[in-house]
């Protein structure tokens, strides 16, 4: 038996799945992929894991779109 | 509908695929790749998670008890989650470079072993 | 193949895979039951070990040689991608190009929350045995948190307190630092990484055994590797331009 909380977060996390691999501009699909992993991270508190929104949420928010920005940074201009 | 959060890691798992497949851009096709990785993260929590249990960390106020959600799982999860942040850092070098030799990052126009 | 027919096979792999997945999810347990074999063994073993996070014990003491193979991995990928970053022949470094104005708030933000992050990432590795929290998140939160100097100042802010070669020092360190640790068990009692510390009492500082150690360890290697990785990236990001012929306008850069 599933509460609404879980079903809701499940939800929010499809959806923003989807909205990453919609989006095709990599600098835009960073925000995106930024918003995905905190959803994520909110998935995983309901779920009652704690230790892995910390993970997610340390590694999906702020690690992964700074390498992503700076990777389609150099791709872009400094070739 | 008790299998929602099953269909939600599947889908996940395939929409990434999808991505992968239909992108013109390696930093685009790398990140598709996490929203895959992302979609297995979901399975695993979804098979470890027992309804009203609380978490596996005890304390002064959570004596230790078996009724909690299982930690197995989350070991599983919490080190991947890591690990595969700094294997697409890798992916994404491997972008820069391949854009530094070949001028281009769309996978259509890159012919394999080209010189 | 063209790019039509390329998505005719994507479609049919992906309805494929679809359908075998959904077969075998509808065998799984339901979603919420409360058969999980593996956390009734787990969970007495972590308290009997001392443990009050019963994830911290499963992945450094009765899974520590998975989470051995899990570092290595990431030593391994910091050393493939700092290998791919090096400057080519052809690029020169120039300085970084004159930033825009970083807004007020935004410095005072960022030099607020730099030091209240890293003594979060350090809380989060030491209690990583009594609470939420250990060497994987909080060595990220650690790395993340020293590049709120580039958010808040400049490249050169951040450049000034980030010697690279100490953190790749700090990155090998706890690479074997983890490997040798499990050595020590050897010589105690026969088996790779066993928890051969006293288990103390469940909450205290000082229990658990050997996770403790192993968590600052891990929280070491973690964090330098990040830093490590995202100082290569801003290198090529920032500093690193390439000398084209066809580009008539002149380089302002020099050598450093």
């Amino acid at each position: 038996m599933m509460t609404a909380v879980v079903g809701l977060a499940l939800t929010l996390v499809l959806f923003a799945g989807v909205a990453v691999v919609l989006t095709s501009d990599p600098r835009r699909q960073a925000v995106t992929l930024s918003l995905f992993g905190l959803s994520l991270t909110v998935l995983f508190i309901v779920l009652q894991a704690p230790d892995v929104a910390l993970s997610q949420l340390a590694v999906g928010t702020a690690f992964v779109p700074l390498m992503v920005l700076l990777a389609v940074s150099k791709i872009r201009g400094g070739r | 509908m008790s299998h929602y959060a099953y269909f939600v890691a599947g889908a996940l798992v395939l929409v990434g695929g999808f991505g992968i497949a239909r992108s013109r851009n390696l930093v685009h096709a790398t990140i598709c790749l996490s929203i895959a990785q992302a979609g297995t993260y979901v399975l695993l929590m979804a098979v470890g998670y027992q309804t009203n249990a609380p978490a596996p960390v005890f304390g002064s106020t959570a004596k230790p008890t078996k009724q909690v959600v299982d930690p197995v799982v989350q070991s599983l999860c919490l080190t991947d989650i890591v690990v595969s942040a700094t294997v697409t850092a890798l992916l994404l070098a491997l972008s820069i470079q391949i854009a530094k030799r070949h001028d281009t990052v769309d996978p259509d126009e890159l012919v394999a072993l080209q010189g | 193949m063209s790019r039509t027919a390329r998505m005719w096979l994507l479609g049919l792999g992906l309805i494929g895979v679809g359908v075998c997945y959904a077969l075998a999810a509808l065998d799984l347990p339901s979603f919420g039951s409360t058969f999980h074999p593996y956390r009734d063994m787990a969970v007495p073993a972590a308290v009997a070990h001392g443990a009050a996070n019963a994830v911290t014990s499963i992945v450094f003491d009765q899974r520590g040689l998975d989470t051995l193979v899990e570092e290595i991995i990431l030593f391994g990928s910091v050393i493939g991608a700092v290998a791919l970053l090096r400057p080519s022949r052809e690029e020169q470094e120039h300085g970084p190009s004159p930033m825009g104005r970083v807004l007020e708030p935004t410095r005072l933000l960022g030099y607020v929350m730099l030091p209240t992050t890293l003594v979060i990432g350090v809380d989060v590795v030491t209690h990583g045995h009594l609470t939420p929290g250990g060497g994987f998140q909080g060595g990220v939160i650690l790395a993340t948190g020293l590049h709120l100097l580039y958010v808040a100042g400049s490249y050169q802010a951040l450049d000034r307190l980030r010697p690279v070669a100490l953190f790749e020092h700090g990155e090998a360190i706890g690479a074997a630092g983890f490997a040798i640790l499990g050595i020590a068990g050897i010589l105690t009692s026969a088996a790779y990484l066993t928890n051969m510390l006293s288990y103390g009492t469940l909450g205290q500082m000082f229990s658990a055994g050997t996770v403790p150690i192993l968590n600052a360890i891990v929280g070491v290697e973690v964090a330098s590797g990040v830093i490590v990785l995202l100082a290569r990236f801003f290198d090529q990001a920032v500093l690193l331009g390439h000398q084209r012929e066809s580009i008539s306008v002149p380089q302002p850069g020099e050598l450093r």
